[in-house]
C-alpha cells in the first residue's frame, strides 16, 4: 500500500515539476517557438494535476483544448504572422526587467499571506459525484444558459477572427 | 494517510506560482504572442482554483469542472481572437511591439 502512496506521490511531483518548468520556459525563452513549447508543456503539467484532482474527463479536455488547439494556433500564428528572421532572433528587449519582478513578488506574498492564514471548511455532505453523467446533467440542466452563451460567444470569436484576419477595416 | 497531493493548500500555492508568473510574463514579454501566452498562465492559474476548491470544499464536484470547461472555452475564443488581431496588427504596423501600435495616442 505505502509503495503505491510513494509512487502516486513522485508522479504528483513530477506533474508539478513539468508544470513549473514548463511555465519559466514560457515566460522567459528567447525564441517565441520555445516559448510556445513551454506553454505546451506546462499545459501538460496542469492536465496531470487535474487527474490528481480527481477529474479525468478534464484532463482529457485540457490536453484536448490547450495542447492539441490553442497550442496548435499560436504555433500557426507565430509561422505565419512572422518572418523566419523574426522567428529565429530573440523577442525579448528586457526593458521592464525590475518592473516584472517587482509586479510578481508583489502579487505572491499579496496572494499568499490571506491564503496561509485562512481556514476551508470541506461541505458537511457530498450532493454529487464526478462521473461524467452527472457533469453533463448538470452542464444542460443548470447551466444550460451559461453553456449557449459559450457557444454565441465561440461563434462570434471565430467571425471576428476571420474577419480580423482576412482585412479588416482597410479592405 | 495524508500526503502532499491530498492537500487543498498545495494546490492553491501551484495556482498561485503560476498566475504570479502570468503577471511576469505579461509586464516582461515586448511583444504580442508573448503576451498572449502570459495570458494562457494565468487563466491555468485560474482553472488549477477552481479544480482544487471543487475537490476540497464544494458540496457539488461537478460545478467547478463546469466552471473549467467555461474558461477553456473562454481561452480558445481569446486565442483565436488575439491571433488574428496580431496578424492584422503585423500587417499594418509590420511590428508586434506592443509599444509601437500607437495610432490612437495623438
Amino acid at each position: 500500500m505505502s509503495t503505491y502512496y510513494f509512487i502516486a506521490e513522485a508522479l504528483f511531483f513530477a506533474f508539478v515539476i513539468l508544470t513549473f518548468m514548463g511555465a519559466i520556459l514560457a515566460v522567459r525563452a528567447r525564441l517565441l517557438m520555445h516559448a510556445v513549447l513551454g506553454l505546451a508543456v506546462c499545459l501538460l503539467g496542469v492536465a496531470g494535476l487535474y487527474f490528481y484532482l480527481g477529474s479525468i474527463f478534464l484532463t482529457m479536455m485540457q490536453i484536448l483544448i490547450y495542447v492539441g488547439a490553442i497550442c496548435i494556433l499560436m504555433v500557426f500564428g507565430v509561422m505565419v504572422g512572422y518572418t523566419p528572421q523574426e522567428i529565429a532572433e530573440s523577442n525579448f528587449k528586457g526593458k521592464n526587467r525590475f518592473l516584472a519582478v517587482a509586479a510578481s513578488f508583489t502579487g505572491f506574498f499579496l496572494l499568499l499571506i490571506p491564503l496561509l492564514r485562512a481556514t476551508f471548511t470541506p461541505a458537511l455532505e457530498i450532493t454529487g459525484d464526478f462521473s461524467l453523467p452527472w457533469l453533463g446533467e448538470t452542464l444542460l440542466y443548470r447551466y444550460c444558459m451559461a453553456f449557449e452563451l459559450i457557444s454565441v460567444v465561440l461563434l462570434a470569436a471565430i467571425i471576428g477572427a476571420i474577419i480580423l484576419a482576412t482585412g479588416g477595416r482597410e479592405s | 494517510m495524508l500526503s502532499v497531493s491530498s492537500h487543498l493548500t498545495t494546490y492553491l500555492i501551484i495556482a498561485l506560482v503560476l498566475f504570479v508568473m502570468g503577471i511576469y510574463g505579461m509586464v516582461r514579454h515586448r511583444s504580442f504572442m508573448g503576451m498572449l501566452i502570459s495570458t494562457e498562465l494565468i487563466l491555468c492559474g485560474a482553472s488549477i482554483n477552481f479544480m482544487a476548491f471543487n475537490r476540497f470544499v464544494l458540496p457539488d464536484p461537478a460545478i467547478g469542472q463546469v466552471f473549467t470547461l467555461f474558461i477553456m472555452g473562454l481561452a480558445a475564443a481569446e486565442a483565436a481572437i488575439v491571433v488574428s488581431f496580431i496578424l492584422a496588427v503585423y500587417r499594418k504596423y509590420h511590428t508586434d511591439d506592443p509599444s509601437a501600435v500607437h495610432d490612437l495616442r495623438h
